[in-house]
């Protein structure tokens, strides 16, 4: 759909078939320790406890593409997204950017790899310093990396940046409470922009947002990809967003890829029966009747996930194998699927 | 008692309510007029600040002060409600009309099992005796699907998943039997899967018990599969009320259209979605004429003097002046 929007800025020939992608993810896993403390551990012989958010995670995005990740809360998407900016370090597995693995730089190596990749949070409301004018919000990165240090281009930039996001130069004297919900996202958006950066996590970036307002932001993040060659890390949960920006989708279970295909594909012809499950339980808006399979249970608790496949409890097709037995994602007909049945032919 | 089909089970006669603030006072809703059939689903659609959720809870009378009714009337089975006293509405509130809201952990008191609060809502408005209340808090948990309803009536509300916290708050919705049930917003915590869930069983309890729903909702795809008919807002105000399909396939308000239009499809690729320029305007500073004129590609300049009222606008009743003129003269 949107190969035509590849407009590389490094000059490079992108988005041909065999070039080395820009992230790419390799057994990426994370794990929290939620352990009760020392003493009620000792005093009530509590064991110590674990949760996996993220385990066995592998992907890989191509310069100027969009892959999102999809997956109800807890399925440890978000965990993913920071994983990546580094705001977390992962338990296991690599984060490689460019040819460069990334646990592997420090000093100024690593603060220019920093500049390259941003993130866009979900929240507005919380993501802006509220006693900070939009210049100073929008400004930050560049003062921090000491990229413009003289005020009037730091000044000059800031109105490029919110005119290129829809706001006007003149907005950069106000403060985050004089705008609205849509506003405040595109002054995050600004801001994310101002170092120039290759790559952008978006981790629901529109999920706080009225549906009119959605738009208004999705479209523009559209037109920015399209003009600045940006590479997206889309999270979010809603399977509609989903598939009007991404290229490619992987679809998360408690913490693991079940499935990664191109968004057609996945649309069209899912594999997995989570992801199956998930396109069944979007409310139809154009009310066009199609067939839908009811949606049965819940997820179930992380730190005690079903043994064997974790989507097992509430598979339709699911048999001795697949409660014992955890599926590897494997490729099936050119898309990468975990799961028993499909790769036994079952389904 | 029995309220015959043609007449309506609740009527909202041109509801205004006002914040008084110290900078004057706010109106927040403003000749809102609807009804709702004794048995049938209304959506109430809107976005952030468009006035649904006050609808509701108008109805409910919980106003949160220092908002008030100032105007209009809202009748309930023949009877006034708006004006009630505080007891009075008291014992309307759970028995005639139950509230669903949206954070099914706030709904919930965490200090008592949920056995606990059906029971002692079955007895607050049914002469049973604790025996027949448990007995019927069970029927209801099982009736909203919770397995193993005898051993989990006696869970607090943390021992729920939300899913389930929710299932929970309908069956304490239904449990007097009201014939009117408000739901605020009931799936909009939870997520797809068990939303689709809830949905359906909301749908299914209330047809089984006969009940109406008013449900309020920003999500369009909610609105699509549960109601029969809904009614858009904006700034306030009912935009456009009618059957759902007509409304959805048909819009006549510009803002429904481009609401509909601003909606990601499922079924359907488009490289750019459509998108309604500017935000809704703040309560303080809603333009003169009809309050939708400064985002309206098509406005004219009597959209900008004059107000608009629904009137008849193909299958629905829209509230726009281009709506209201004969089809075919252009714009």
């Amino acid at each position: 759909m949107s190969t035509d929007t590849l407009a590389p800025r490094t000059g490079a020939a992108a988005g041909t078939a065999g070039e080395r992608p820009l992230v790419e993810v390799h057994g990426l896993a994370k794990t929290f320790d939620v352990s009760a403390p020392w003493l009620n551990r000792v005093v009530e012989r509590k064991p110590r406890q674990f949760v996996h958010a993220v385990d066995d995670v592998g992907f890989a995005i191509t310069r100027g593409r969009t892959l999102a990740l999809v997956g109800e809360s807890g399925c440890g998407k978000s965990t993913v997204a920071r994983l990546l900016v580094g705001l977390y370090a992962p338990t296991r597995g690599r984060v490689v950017f460019d040819g460069q693995d990334t646990a592997t730089l420090a000093g100024a190596p690593l603060r220019t790899l920093r500049r390259r990749m941003q993130m866009i949070f979900q929240d507005p409301y919380a993501s802006l310093n509220p006693r900070w004018k939009v210049q100073d919000i929008v400004a930050e990165p560049l003062r921090e990396h000491g990229l413009l240090t003289d005020e009037d281009t730091q000044r000059a930039r800031v109105g490029e940046l919110l005119q290129s996001v829809g706001l006007a130069a003149a907005d950069a004297l106000k403060f985050p409470h004089q705008f609205s919900g849509g506003q405040r996202q595109r002054i995050s958006i600004a801001r994310a922009l101002a170092t120039q950066p290759e790559f952008l996590v978006c981790d629901e970036p529109t999920s706080a947002l009225d549906v009119s307002v959605q738009a208004q932001v999705l479209n523009i993040m559209k037109d920015l990809q399209r003009a600045q060659g940006l590479t997206y890390l889309f999270i979010s949960h809603n399977l509609a967003v989903v598939r009007h920006v991404s290229d490619e989708v992987g679809v998360m279970y408690l913490g693991r890829l079940v499935e990664l295909a191109p968004k057609a594909d996945l649309f069209s012809r899912p594999r997995h029966p989570y992801t199956r499950m998930l396109l069944d339980a979007i409310p139809d808006v154009h009310m066009s009747g199609r067939s839908r399979t009811p949606v049965q249970g819940e997820v179930p608790n992380p730190l005690n996930p079903p043994a064997g496949c974790a989507f097992h409890p509430r598979c339709p097709h699911a048999n001795v194998r697949c409660s014992t037995e955890r599926p590897a994602l494997q490729t099936v007909g050119g898309i990468r699927v975990a799961c028993h049945a499909v790769e036994e032919g079952r389904i | 008692m029995a309220v015959t089909a043609d007449k309506p089970l609740l009527e909202v006669r041109h509801l205004r309510v006002e914040f008084p603030t110290r900078r004057g006072t706010l109106l927040a809703l403003d000749d809102v007029s609807f009804e709702i059939a004794p048995g049938e689903v209304l959506g109430v659609v809107g976005e952030s600040g468009a006035g649904k959720s006050l609808t509701g809870a108008s109805i409910i009378g919980l106003l949160e002060p220092p908002g008030r009714v100032a105007g209009g009337e809202i009748v309930f089975d023949g009877r006034r409600i708006d004006h009630l006293s505080h007891d009075q509405m008291r014992a309307i509130r759970g028995r005639e009309i139950g509230a669903i809201f949206q954070d099914p952990l706030t709904s919930l008191n965490p200090l008592y099992t949920v056995g606990r609060q059906l029971v002692e809502t079955i007895q607050t408005h049914r002469p049973v005796s604790a025996q027949e209340a448990r007995a019927r808090a069970i029927r209801l948990l099982q009736d909203t699907g919770i397995p193993a309803a005898e051993a989990r009536i006696d869970h607090y509300p943390h021992q729920f998943s939300g899913g389930m916290r929710q299932r929970v708050v309908i069956a304490l919705a239904l449990a007097a039997e009201p014939r009117l049930i408000v739901a605020d917003e009931p799936t909009t915590a939870l997520d797809v899967s068990i939303q689709a869930q809830i949905i359906a069983l909301l749908k299914r309890l209330c047809r089984e018990h006969g009940a109406a729903v008013m449900l309020v909702t920003h999500d369009m795809g909610v609105i699509a599969e549960t109601c029969d008919r809904v009614a858009v807002m904006y700034a306030g105000r009912i935009v456009e009320i009618g059957p759902v399909h007509d409304v959805i396939h048909a819009p006549a308000h510009p803002y429904t259209a481009g609401l509909m239009g601003s909606i990601p499809a499922m079924d359907q690729e488009r490289e750019r979605l459509q998108q309604i320029e500017g935000a809704m305007p703040r309560l303080n500073a809603i333009p003169p004429g009809c309050a939708f004129n400064p985002r309206c590609p098509k406005a004219e300049d009597r959209c900008r003097r004059e107000r608009p009222d629904l009137a008849a606008a193909g299958a629905t009743r829209a509230a726009c002046w281009l709506a209201a003129s004969p089809p075919g003269d252009g714009r």
